[in-house]
């Protein structure tokens, strides 16, 4: 299996169909993502567009209608004895990834602490549940495993918290507590869908700050799924913005907000006013996505892109290279394409941007 | 400054949940919505601000305080007039379109439901025109008057919800997280939307949210709400450029702004109510300047404008 030197989970030419009552849904269409040791890759884009189904994929929790049409997930991992293994997640029965992947290598933080928390366990336990599970360590091993895990999600009186039933802690720290379950078996790779979509702004920075924290311990890679540009901008080390199944722009962090190539790119950017807005009106993008049970011919941002040009109905574009990190799939990159430049909002809004990060370095 | 529009005077809103429990979500709050302006109320969940709303237009029944409208106290029980009134010049847009709109009429029936019961027109050909223009006012066709909501997006709902609550040409409208559920890109559709409305009509709105720099854009006058109580308000220049409050501090600093290297140098500060001592019930209004006022004590208010 050809995988990248240095990465540590990479989705190749991925391809996914739902089959529903109203006719196939062609969800992911040829997602490439790399992810390497120690970094973090975020997934932005709007509802519906794909990036949940992306990672969903890699744990096997797709949904029983779901048809994997093509490509591979490749990961990395050092075997007991110190060798290193290459495995196709897709490969894989559910029932081998559950004994040899999920949770041990790659664990998962879901969006709702609620929902993803049994409300009938203490915390205690269901903190230990996975490290009995996973390691051949007793209940006194994993009972101190746990109070040093509660304790490093920041959680005080961890003695206490063990015997407390969900309900009866607050949302920021339930959500600790599904982090301190997703971090028992030491994984290597923690998927963060959406973690602190149902959380206040408050309680988010300190979520964000202490999963930053834990990941520079740990060397933890992650991956992070989310629709909130202010939090990419927070965590992220690179940043794939999909659009309608697809990745349509890929860069590291800088590159993507201080240097922003795709007009989708530049429709999210401006439309989420930052605190120094004053323009009369936001820069929206029109219309709503594209509805995947019919498959979009050409560019299926074309519709909305004020900027569309002729090919765009004919021929889904490639990806451009702009850098060596940085690639976006829009034919305005293309040679022979009119020169366009981003909406002059945006302009001074990066400016903006960049005179504030000098002043902090 | 001409008469506010709406007057909140120590609005208290109590709900009993069993004989020895009661939940106190809004203790005390007051404060003044202008004719055309845009108020923002913000803060975390349980702070009170969605009941605020909810109390005002009356799906709550204060447990005290006095809110008056247009000059009319509009607790308690109301004459016909009033409540006519009320109904008329004050709109409510929710978060949820989908729970909000009734699956079983058709969209033109549910923007054209205050004009029946109001007796707005002549004829039904007035009526169908007026809905008609709502349609197309908030970027839908007229066509669309036939179908159902569930025959919409969500940024699609979310119009016909608004459509219905311009159609009474309402003087305050009550927009509780009414883009909070939307896709980023549909967001800015709607917020320029209810820019471009208030334009044209002079619309006064109460924008709920906890989205900061959202309420920052629309709103000319925020307040910040914590635990049921209104730790600071004041002009949006006045909060951002110099909060006074530990509270307000700590959320202007936690959100996440879109800029890489700044954001990756910054930590949020921390808000701890008990550990800094801070009791919001022995704190009274002390004027900052202008109209920025801050829930403190003197000694508080000493220390933290020092």
């Amino acid at each position: 299996m050809e995988m990248n030197e240095k990465a540590i989970l990479q989705f190749k030419d991925l391809d996914i169909s739902f089959r529903t009552n109203a006719g196939v849904v062609h969800a992911i269409r040829g997602v490439n993502i790399e992810l390497r040791r120690g970094e973090t890759v975020a997934i932005v884009g709007e509802s519906g567009s794909g990036k949940s189904v992306t990672v969903k994929a890699a744990v096997g929790l797709l949904d029983g209608n779901a048809t994997v049409n093509s490509g591979q997930i490749l990961y990395r991992y050092k075997n007991d004895d110190g060798s290193e293994k290459v495995v196709d997640l897709l490969s894989m029965s559910k029932r081998e990834l559950r004994r040899t992947v999920n949770g041990s290598h790659i664990a998962m933080v879901f969006q709702d602490p609620m929902t993803s928390l049994d409300p009938t366990m203490t915390i205690g336990k269901q903190i230990m549940e996975g490290i009995l599970l996973h390691t051949d360590a007793d209940r006194a091993a994993a009972h101190a495993r746990a109070l040093e895990l509660l304790e490093l999600v920041g959680i005080t009186d961890a003695e206490k918290r063990m015997k407390n039933y969900p309900h009866q802690l607050s949302g920021g720290m339930r959500q600790r507590v599904v982090i301190a379950i997703a971090l028992a078996s030491d994984p290597d790779i923690l998927i963060c869908d959406e973690p602190t979509t149902a959380l206040d702004v408050t309680i988010q920075a300190r979520i964000l700050e202490l999963i930053r924290d834990v990941q520079s311990r740990l060397g933890l890679s992650v991956i992070y799924i989310t629709h909130d540009l202010g939090v990419v901008a927070k965590v992220a080390d690179y940043v794939n913005v999909m659009y309608a199944g697809k990745i349509i722009e890929v860069g590291t962090v800088n590159e993507i907000f201080y240097d922003p190539r795709h007009p989708y790119t530049w429709g999210l950017l401006a439309a989420m006013p930052d605190l120094e807005t004053d323009d009369d009106r936001l820069v929206s993008i029109p219309g709503s996505p594209p509805n995947l049970l019919h498959e979009p011919v050409g560019d299926a941002f074309a519709p909305r892109n004020a900027l569309a040009l002729k090919i765009d109905e004919k021929a889904d574009p490639p990806m451009f290279k702009v850098s060596d990190t940085h690639y976006a799939a829009t034919w305005l990159l293309h040679p022979d394409a009119p020169k366009v430049e981003m909406p002059h909002e945006l302009q001074e809004r990066i400016e903006r941007s960049r005179k504030e990060a000098e002043r902090y370095q | 400054m001409s008469e506010p529009l709406l007057k909140v005077r120590d609005l208290t809103q109590h709900f009993h949940v069993s004989r020895t429990f009661t939940v106190k979500a809004v203790n005390g709050v007051s404060f003044d919505i202008y004719p055309g302006e845009t108020y923002g109320l913000v803060g975390e969940s349980g702070s009170g601000k969605t009941t605020i709303g909810r109390s005002i237009i009356r799906l709550y029944d204060p447990t005290s305080g006095s809110v008056l409208f247009q000059g009319k106290e509009i607790g308690g029980k109301l004459d016909r007039a009033t409540e006519k009134m009320l109904r008329e010049d004050m709109q409510m847009i929710f978060q949820d379109p989908m729970s909000s709109l009734n699956p079983r009429k058709k969209v033109g029936d549910i923007i054209g439901e205050g004009l029946d019961i109001h007796h707005r027109f002549s004829s039904t050909k007035e009526r169908d025109d007026a809905v008609a223009e709502m349609l197309n006012k908030v970027g839908l066709s007229q066509a669309h008057a036939e179908r159902y909501p569930h025959q919409f997006s969500g940024g699609q709902r979310q119009r016909v919800g608004i459509a219905r609550a311009l159609v009474m040409n309402p003087k305050l409208i009550i927009a509780d997280e009414c883009i909070s559920a939307l896709d980023v890109s549909i967001q800015a559709q709607v917020v320029n939307l209810m820019k471009d409305i208030q334009d044209a009509t002079g619309c006064a709105y109460l924008f709920i949210a906890h989205d900061l720099s959202m309420v920052k854009y629309i709103s000319d006058r925020i307040g910040v709400l914590h635990l049921g109580h209104m730790v600071e308000t004041g002009t949006t220049e006045e909060i951002f450029a110099n909060p006074v409050h530990p509270y307000t501090k700590s959320l202007l600093s936690a959100v996440p702004l879109p800029n890489p290297e700044v954001e990756k140098r910054r930590k949020s500060i921390p808000y701890d109510r008990a550990a800094e001592g801070i009791d919001y019930s022995v704190g009274t209004e002390h004027v900052v300047e202008g109209t920025h006022t801050v829930l403190a004590t003197d000694e508080e208010f000493a220390r933290w404008t020092a």
